[in-house]
């Protein structure tokens, strides 16, 4: 039942105990306990909208920054992950594989912001070797939704 | 103007003239002249077939892939629905042989039906059903024997019946279960014990199963697998229902090697072959569509569970089906026949069912609610039922 839940509010987080109850055939009651016991072991983390942000932040600025970084003796890339992390520019951090080690997903409000959060506070850093940056042009798709309508296709009202 | 009518109509072979128009085409009619229906009606997936399959019929045709193939399909194809169906179903299969490719399971089971039967022959299959099972029996000169599964029984056929209806000219039984319109299953028993009467008698079992993969709760092995019977089972299946293929046509027949050859030959000489590119689509779907068929099947569960428990709390007793997406609750206490009910629920609520009486004479007092539509939909469609049978 946890991971049916997991899935359903990963969806759709605006669904009520009630509507996953009936769904997954258990109680109101047992489901709501469940989600508290989620919410309460961080499992589940948050609840947000999926939001056209070029609505309230029209110059809002993404970027994505490559970046190579050395690893210390002690504690390998953690370091300087979460150090990098803390930074409220910062939206995503990942440690990935192949030709660079850190990749970040930055937000500014204008580009200069971006610009200057890059020169002067990500590539200053002790441990980063390097940096490159890509800023976002167009979104098609995020977290899992198609950000422009197609035509709907309509099936037969009635078949056997 | 009476005399034209009277001549067009000796025009048309008897056989066929005497066929009823399937019940549900007069719905059809009177549903697309209405706007903003809710539509429980519709007996496919509500889901687009998947990107990726989508994507390897494109790429079908971009490579030139576009001529006809063998009679019994791509082999390529033939070979992944047998290792499909070892592993799945525990179904031994030989992909050279013992199977072939269909237009849909549609025209395997007008094959299957016009392979083995002889003007006469009568073919046992349970009501309420598909629509087409009896016509096509009539349409090969076969004498459709219908037995009535009930209510009570969760619309199993019972092994009695179908043992009470067999006489020295019964050639097959049709089984479908998860059944359309009922979404009934058969138990491991219930099974068996079908096997062993057809095993008996000599009779060849054509078993429908193109809902199978949707099965809910139990699901109880193929009766192609029980001893003894897949020399006699022609094991139809396809994938319209679990890969959302419905526009492909794509289906297909295994079974006995001189059973398949005797479909070829009919399939040959009529159909030709499936469509390339729907073969090659219905490939893709075997090797990649695991994961896309059970995140739909996962809704359909989640809308049954949400719709059987809807109807009874408003007091339609509906029994929980076990498979395929339909749900047939039970509407006599409204007092209203299943064509009534469904064409007033249609005018005072735009909510299409379909009268039960569309799959047998037996569907009176049922109707059948697709719910391969929205969760909102099957929601809202179920507050306006609600209301209506309030107000009755």
């Amino acid at each position: 039942m946890q991971n049916e839940i997991l899935r359903m509010l990963n969806e759709n987080a605006r669904l009520t105990p009630g509507q996953i109850a009936e769904r997954l055939n258990k109680s109101e009651k047992e489901v709501a306990a469940m989600i508290k016991r989620l919410e309460e072991d961080n499992i589940i983390k948050g609840y947000r909208a999926i939001v056209d942000e070029s609505v309230f932040s029209p110059n809002c600025v993404k970027a994505i920054i490559e970046v190579k970084v050395r690893p210390e003796r002690d504690g390998g890339f953690n370091n300087i992950a979460k150090r990098v992390s803390k930074f409220s520019e910062v939206s995503s951090l990942y440690l990935v594989s192949g030709g660079f080690d850190l990749l970040i997903e930055v937000q500014g409000g204008t580009l200069q912001e971006v610009a200057d959060f890059v020169s002067s506070k990500l590539s200053t850093i002790e441990g980063v070797i390097s940096t490159s940056t890509h800023f976002l042009l167009k979104k098609y798709k995020e977290s899992g939704k198609m950000l422009h309508n197609e035509d709907e296709y309509e099936r037969l009202k009635v078949s056997p | 103007m009476k005399d034209s009518k009277s001549h067009h109509k000796k025009r048309i072979a008897e056989h066929i003239s005497v066929l009823p128009k399937s019940g549900i085409r007069d719905f059809f009619e009177l549903v697309n002249t209405m706007d903003d229906v809710i539509s429980l009606g519709i007996g496919e997936p509500d889901f687009v077939t998947p990107w990726h399959i989508r994507e390897s019929a494109i790429y079908s045709l971009e490579k030139g892939h576009t001529s006809y193939t063998s009679n019994l399909g791509l082999l390529s194809l033939r070979k992944e629905i047998c290792a499909y169906l070892e592993k799945d179903y525990e179904l031994d299969y030989d992909p050279v042989r013992e199977c072939i490719i269909t237009v849909g399971v549609s025209e395997a089971l007008d094959l299957a039906i016009r392979a083995i039967v002889n003007p006469g022959d009568e073919i046992i299959y349970h009501e309420p059903c598909y629509v087409s099972y009896a016509p096509e029996i009539s349409m090969a000169h076969g004498v459709p024997v219908p037995v009535v599964t009930r209510e009570e029984n969760n619309f199993a056929i019972s092994p009695d019946d179908f043992r009470k209806a067999i006489t020295p000219k019964t050639k097959a039984i049709l089984l479908n279960f998860p059944c359309n319109p009922t979404g009934a299953t058969l138990t491991v028993e219930q099974k068996k014990e079908i096997a062993e009467i057809a095993i008996e008698h000599d009779i060849i079992v054509i078993t429908d199963e193109i809902y199978s993969e949707l099965t809910y709760d139990d699901k109880s092995p193929s009766i192609a697998t029980f001893p003894g019977m897949q020399e006699r089972t022609i094991f139809l299946h396809g994938f319209s229902k679990a890969f959302a293929m419905t526009g492909s046509r794509i289906g297909y027949a295994c079974g006995p090697a001189d059973l398949i050859d005797a479909m070829m030959k009919v399939h040959q000489y009529s159909m030709l072959c499936a469509s390339i590119t729907a073969q090659e689509a219905a490939e893709e779907a075997l090797r990649n569509g695991r994961s896309e068929m059970e995140k739909m099947k996962r809704e359909y569960w989640q809308r049954r569970n949400v719709i059987v428990k809807r109807f009874n709390d408003m007091g339609l007793h509906c029994v929980k089906p076990n498979g395929a997406f339909y749900a047939f609750p039970r509407i006599k206490d409204t007092g209203l026949s299943s064509n009534d009910f469904a064409k007033r629920l249609l005018s005072e609520k735009k909510v299409a069912v379909i009268p039960g009486t569309a799959f047998g004479a037996c569907g009176e007092g049922f109707v059948r609610c697709a719910y391969a539509a929205s969760m909102e939909d099957i929601v809202e469609a179920m507050e306006r039922v609600k209301d209506f049978i309030k107000k009755l």
